[in-house]
């Protein structure tokens, strides 16, 4: 019998609220926390509509809670404040002798400072403090560094699966023995380089992206950061942690189609859900919800509806998109969408899909429109899926 | 455990040209180390390569040098380490939006995605399985290893392609040496210790290597085990991590044969490694690799192709002696590499 995994804690920021309370309180609430870029200096400023955290970099450090000093990137500032969260919860400042790992995602990074300081990188050495901010390691060597957390720390970079993947590569290191406890999630700010970067791909949405509908026209970036605990049973014993959940089942697979855009009948996605509800060892029926990736993108959605189909059958479970309230929030998107999952079970409620109006003419479902509350939910899949076609699948179940 | 079946290296020593070992040695006095480059032509269809950017070219070469070697059709897992990914077209960018900010050039925003590279090497061997990338500076390819190892233990994949890759530009080089990352002036890579001086002398490189749940003809060597700890308040702690290390496979520090030590030439931080030898490993052969392919974070990916080719040949190439001692047998390396005193790991590779 394999070791089970359990989550015993966990810590959430992003545009609906700087904690696990105030993002339960604006999903019930069915409140979106998209609207314009504040905090960054780009033409695309008034154009698009963004998922933007609406704290300054200085209200950032009060919140982490510490000392404003050069070479913090909101990156990291975004990744300790979550991260500190769920550490609490977990209590994992307890029980030192237990192994345990620190697994963050992001993409890009330190970027959102090295943007603004990359002339003085090139010219001068006022900003010399950022330089080694700007790589991917950085936001996750300071968690580690301010939470005392060495035995196992790495970064994932899969694109927009990247923390779904850090949770799944936690819960791996548990059931092989390496570690007894996981702090596992990512963090991503938004940057102008990815705004930038996305505006070029031509898919995002100006207005509120509309997942899952016929006319939807793109994605709203996000911001945030999000991680869990979690645990083996033997470290339950000793930390005396509650489970919120099981994590039952994981999956990921690469569509190995093209660089940014999902194949048409959505393999990589159904191969994920497959291997995950495989492990799992439910029955398609006994998923009570399915959190998709459901990024607002043509070309995703219907994919990822075709793989649902496909892998679901006749009796498809209820689906939802939770982007609208949050934005893509890339890189944290897995472990932000995890924890919203998570909320479901925890309190019997499936969130909407805000934007609804008109099911896509090519599938067979639309997604749950209204907040259902006082719904049986045992059992809850959640999708990731990153450029490159890299797709992750999570399952987490009642314990 | 894992058998190394086959590897692909494209480094700045001729490595990709010729399957023999170390045979001839390249000398430069550069700022940074460059890649002698294979022609892509054999690898990777024309038409396609002309998009790709210089590290998404070295990374798909290598792969499929690796998996040639190996005789391998279809990796069960695709996994790749690299601390920045490619830094061409991250500068690309930031150059664009840094100036004026306008419509951009989808096609370097694309690349530079860590993940491209192994997400490309699906796409080239239309490989559906398990796709990951590690980018946390020298644990990178550390990280990669270890998930493949997992894999084989958990019996989820037989065959990995794990990979570490980084590439190095002019423009990166001067950024990073404001921080006192590398030398300040071009040396020779031959004669890195003969003017002790802070920083290394750096470099870039792309290994592939497939990583196998049984031996085939083609194999190399056994990769035991991987540990990587960050050092922060002195948590790491070699007097009891390293025992504990080897003893999950029988061995003690009397069983390792060679040390295989990440040496840059900065002599700020060369002192760790020699502290570390002398004090766990007295009177014993201690080897280096990086004059041969220069400092950067997954340095160590040629690293493991020196180990590799150590055992699978017995033979110990003067070029790679740090010290004058010899091992009296060729049977279990010890690779310790750390990047700035906190990013420790080990590696152990043994015969076959």
């Amino acid at each position: 019998m394999p070791r089970r995994i359990f989550i015993t804690g966990y810590g959430i920021i992003s545009c609906i609220g700087n904690n696990i309370d105030e993002t339960l309180t604006s999903l019930l609430q069915s409140k979106p926390g998209t609207g314009r870029i504040r905090h960054i200096d780009t033409i695309l400023k008034d154009e698009l509509l963004v998922g933007e955290i609406p704290k300054s970099q200085e209200e950032l450090f009060a919140m982490a809670g510490i000392t404003p000093v050069e070479g913090y990137s909101r990156n990291a500032l975004l990744g300790i404040i979550a991260a500190r969260e769920a550490f609490l919860q977990g209590q994992l400042d307890e029980n030192r002798n237990l192994k345990t790992g620190l697994i963050s995602a992001t993409t890009v990074g330190g970027m959102d400072r090295c943007e603004l300081y990359y002339n003085d990188f090139l010219t001068n050495d006022s900003r010399n403090a950022h330089i080694d901010a700007y790589d991917c390691a950085d936001s996750t060597e300071r968690i580690a560094s301010l939470l005392g957390i060495h035995d196992f720390v790495t970064t994932i970079s899969t694109a927009c699966s990247s923390a779904a993947n850090s949770i799944m590569l936690g819960a791996r290191m548990i059931r092989t023995g390496r570690l007894d406890r996981v702090l596992a999630g990512g963090c991503e700010s938004l940057t102008k380089f990815h705004l930038n970067g996305f505006n070029a791909l031509k898919i995002l949405d100006k207005d509120p992206c509309k997942p899952f509908d016929q006319h939807r026209a793109g994605i709203n970036l996000g911001e945030g950061a999000a991680y869990l605990v979690l645990e083996s049973e033997e470290s339950l014993e000793k930390t005396g942690n509650t489970a919120m959940c099981e994590l039952a089942g994981w999956g990921n697979a690469c569509e190995a189609f093209h660089q940014t855009a999902s194949s048409p009948d959505g393999v990589g996605a159904f191969l994920a859900m497959k291997k995950a509800l495989e492990m799992s060892g439910l029955q398609a029926t006994e998923i009570d919800y399915v959190n998709a990736h459901g990024t607002g993108t043509d070309n995703n959605d219907l994919s990822e509806g075709r793989a649902i189909e496909k892998l679901f059958g006749e009796s498809i479970p209820m689906v939802s998109s939770t982007k609208p309230f949050t934005g893509h929030t890339t890189s944290a998107a897995g472990s932000t969408e995890a924890i919203l999952s998570i909320f479901c079970i925890q309190h019997q409620v499936i969130w909407p899909n805000l934007n609804f109006r008109e099911r896509i003419s090519d599938l067979s479902f639309s997604p749950v429109e209204k907040l259902l509350t006082g719904v049986q939910v045992n059992a809850v899949m959640s999708n990731s899926f990153g450029f490159g076609g890299n797709d992750t699948s999570l399952i987490f179940k009642k314990v | 455990m894992a058998f190394i079946n086959g590897i692909g290296l494209i480094s700045p020593q001729k490595t990709a040209e010729s399957k023999e070992f170390l045979a001839e040695i390249v000398e430069y006095t550069a700022d940074y180390l460059k890649c002698i480059e294979p022609g892509y032509r054999s690898y990777i269809d024309p038409i396609q390569s002309r998009r790709m950017s210089r590290l998404i070219k070295m990374g798909i070469a290598s792969a499929k040098m690796s998996v040639a070697e190996a005789g391998l059709a279809m990796p069960d897992a695709i996994i790749t380490g690299t601390g920045l990914g490619s830094v061409e077209d991250t500068e690309k960018i930031l150059g664009e939006i840094t100036k004026e900010e306008r419509f951009l050039n989808p096609t370097p925003f694309i690349q530079s995605t860590y993940n491209t590279i192994s997400s490309q090497v699906a796409i080239q061997l239309k490989c559906h399985n398990y796709n990951s990338t590690y980018v946390h500076r020298t644990f990178s390819f550390e990280s990669g290893l270890i998930d493949g190892l997992m894999q084989i233990e958990e019996q989820t994949a037989s065959n990995i392609l794990a990979a570490g890759i980084d590439e190095m530009t002019m423009n990166h080089l001067q950024i990073t040496r404001r921080i006192g990352q590398w030398k300040m002036h071009p040396v020779s890579n031959l004669k890195l210790l003969e003017n002790s001086s802070p920083g290394a002398l750096a470099g870039e490189g792309a290994a592939f290597f497939v990583l196998g749940a049984e031996k085939t003809g083609s194999a190399y060597a056994n990769l035991l085990d991987v540990k990587t700890c960050l050092n922060i308040n002195g948590s790491f702690k070699p007097a009891s991590l390293l025992p504990c290390f080897l003893a999950k496979h029988n061995l003690t520090v009397y069983d390792i044969d060679l040390l295989l030590l990440g040496y840059n030439g900065d002599c700020n931080f060369d002192p760790v490694y020699l502290d570390f030898a002398n004090h766990f490993f007295p009177g014993k052969a201690q080897a280096w690799f990086k004059h041969l392919c220069g400092e950067y974070h997954t340095a160590t990916g040629f690293g493991l192709y020196v180990a590799s080719n150590i055992l699978k040949h017995q033979v110990y190439p003067e070029i790679l002696h740090f010290n004058q001692m010899n091992p009296p047998r060729l049977k279990n390396i010890l690779m310790y590499n750390h990047f700035r005193n906190v990013n420790h790991a080990f590696m152990l590779v043994q015969a076959l």
